[in-house]
């Protein structure tokens, strides 16, 4: 019926697969790693040597060596917390080697006292601990070309991650200022070299905004905004501007190039919305996918990644039949607002071909939608804020690969 | 019970280190986390470099369209075009397409406002020696990549006061969200 995925309630008469006679008398297995000490202790710990990870689709602009991005490789990754040294990068113009020392945060424009603070200083404030994702709003862009894409889900839609982020609430910062009546956005600015420049309405910034210091628990990477980044939650990623160095408060937006000429999304008349900020509800097979074959037939766990920038992930289905059929997938216990939540469902696979997809519901109403309605919203050249199905093609002999159903 | 004087001494001290400690651990519930170090520096008269789109805080100076085509020849023409028509990395062109099946976004198709440029080119170009323009070279060079746009009504000469009033044509071109 659901083409072998299967109900929790069925869990119970599927059962285990196979047995394997044991031998009777036992024996004491000698691999070379169980017969003498390992490594020694070290300062610093790696992946093993039968592990390779490394971030993909690294890839610049033609003419700017440093503006570019590279994604997670979602498909190797299991949980919901992205490696700091896998985080996704997107940079205008590459990642700058900032001393602490040197670097100062300004607070000024619509504020009774302008101020300036130090990396030291910042470090002394209160601060709070977050899982968030981040999602770049170019995000699984190759799903709006007209063509699927034969690539891996990383490659495809690895332009998200989930860390725990620790900085001080923006409004400490802003109360230690005085906001002035008249404010309405604050406009954030980086120190790398493209000065990246985004504006933030002030209800946001004085609701849940970070000035983030630690990810995953450790000082920022520099390619995350060493030595401290702004952090909207559940936002295009974009606007959490990394390397922030000033925080200008005012009653308009900047209006700044990258919230004018880039990152606003034309519609089919020719207009552009902009401050498009929220990012939409999202869901992603991250195993089986794009590129993988499986190995034989059997049960196989049928496992992703789901998030809305509006709140908390309340469901997500999974379909094997490319959409006829939808089965629940569960959830992992702790599905927490604007975090990347996993799903698992079982599917029993004995050589069917079948396309698996998922599909995520929030807890605000909002239900990621089709391929076609996604890119209905907009024209086609918009390579933003794309949430709409990816589809996995499972053929006769185990291969995975990127469809549109 | 009886002590002696030097214990009644150890005791009125220990009671004076409990009491001198209290106020020094403020309770965390009482007042949230309402106790921030306050360390933020003064900063008397700081102007900052985040141009506003009413053009009130743009830089003194000035600089003419001739000026920016000589400048855009040498530090720009090689990334963008001689005309700004560099596939990939165009600043011209498009008018009109937005609606159309191939929408070309350029500054003078798509960007709102000129005071915009003007804060790009400033903080972010040339890309190989980003901050190496003094004020009077972004006005120059702003003027000469609205001239490779057609903009109509275009000073000859850019500066803080005129920038801000340059009409773009697709400033009507955009829907505000709201949160
Ligand atoms: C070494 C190559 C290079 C040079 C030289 C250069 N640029 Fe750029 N320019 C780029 C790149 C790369 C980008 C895109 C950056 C990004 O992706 O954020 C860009 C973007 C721009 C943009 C924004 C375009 C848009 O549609 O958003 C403007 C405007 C611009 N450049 C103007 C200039 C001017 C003016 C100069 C000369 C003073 C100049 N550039 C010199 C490489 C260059």
């Amino acid at each position: 019926m659901t083409n072998g995925l299967i109900h929790r309630r069925d869990l119970l008469k599927a059962g285990s697969i196979g047995l394997i006679a044991g031998s009777a008398t036992p024996v004491m297995a000698r691999e070379p790693w169980m017969t003498g000490p390992g490594q020694p202790m070290s300062g610093s710990g790696e992946s093993s040597r039968y592990v390779s990870l490394a971030r993909e689709q690294v890839g610049a602009h033609a003419f700017g060596p440093g503006a570019g991005s590279s994604s997670s490789p979602l498909q190797h990754l299991n949980g919901t917390i992205t490696p700091s040294r896998l985080h996704f990068e997107r940079h205008h113009s590459g990642i700058p080697d900032i001393d602490p020392d040197k670097h100062r945060l300004t607070v000024h424009g619509a504020v009774r006292q302008p101020l300036r603070f130090s990396y030291a200083d910042l470090l002394r404030y209160p601060q709070e601990t977050h899982l968030y994702f981040l999602e770049c709003s170019g995000n699984s862009y190759r799903n709006t070309l007209a063509e699927p894409q034969n690539q891996t889900a990383g490659e495809l839609n690895g332009l998200v991650s989930g860390s725990e982020w620790t900085g001080i609430p923006l409004h400490y910062l802003l109360d230690e200022a005085g906001v002035t009546a008249d404010a309405e956005w604050i406009v954030a600015e980086g120190a790398d070299a493209a000065g990246l420049t985004r504006s933030v309405p002030l209800s946001r910034a004085l609701d849940n905004v970070l000035v983030a210091l630690y990810q995953n628990g450790e000082p920022l990477q520099p390619a995350q905004g060493f030595p401290v980044r702004l952090f909207v939650p559940g936002c295009e990623g974009n606007i959490s501007v990394k390397w922030l160095q000033t925080i200008k408060v005012q009653a308009k937006p900047g209006y700044t190039r990258d919230e004018t000429s880039k990152y606003t999304d034309l519609l089919q008349d020719g207009q552009a919305e902009m401050f498009t900020l929220q990012m939409e509800v999202k869901s992603v097979i991250t195993s089986p996918s794009g590129r993988m074959r499986l190995p034989e037939h059997g049960v196989y766990d049928v496992s992703g990644i789901a998030w809305s920038g509006a709140g908390t992930i309340a469901k997500v289905e999974v379909s094997a039949d490319g959409g006829k059929n939808w089965v629940t997938a569960a959830l992992q216990s702790d599905a927490r607002p604007l975090a990347l939540t996993r799903f698992r469902i079982p599917w029993h696979w004995q050589g069917q071909s079948a396309v698996l997809l998922s599909r995520a519901f929030d807890d605000r109403g909002n239900i990621q939608p089709t391929r076609e309605a996604a890119l209905a919203r907009y024209s086609s050249a918009v390579i933003y804020h794309y949430n709409g199905y990816q589809s996995w093609r499972v053929g006769k002999s185990g291969e995975v690969s990127n469809v549109y159903v | 019970m009886f002590m002696s004087s030097r214990e009644q001494g150890y005791w009125w001290r220990l009671l004076v280190w409990v009491f001198a400690l209290v106020p020094a651990l403020v309770q965390a519930d009482s007042i949230g986390h309402g106790l921030k170090p306050g360390l933020g520096e003064p900063l008397t008269e700081f102007k900052g470099t985040i141009i506003s789109v009413d053009g009130s805080n743009l830089p003194e100076g000035s600089g003419s369209v001739a000026a920016g085509k000589v400048l855009y020849e040498t530090r720009c023409a090689a990334c963008h075009g001689m005309k700004g028509e560099q596939p990939g990395n165009q600043l011209a062109g498009g008018r009109g397409s937005l609606s159309g099946p191939r929408p070309l976004k350029t500054v003078g198709s798509y960007w709102p406002y000129a005071t915009t440029l003007f804060d790009y080119i400033w903080r972010a170009m040339p890309y190989d020696e980003q901050k190496s323009l003094d004020p009077d070279q972004v006005y120059a060079v702003t003027g000469y990549v609205l001239r490779l746009n057609g903009i109509v009504g275009l000073p000859e000469v850019l500066n803080a006061k005129n920038l801000a009033g340059i009409k773009m044509p697709n400033r009507g071109g955009f829907v505000e969200m709201s949160e």
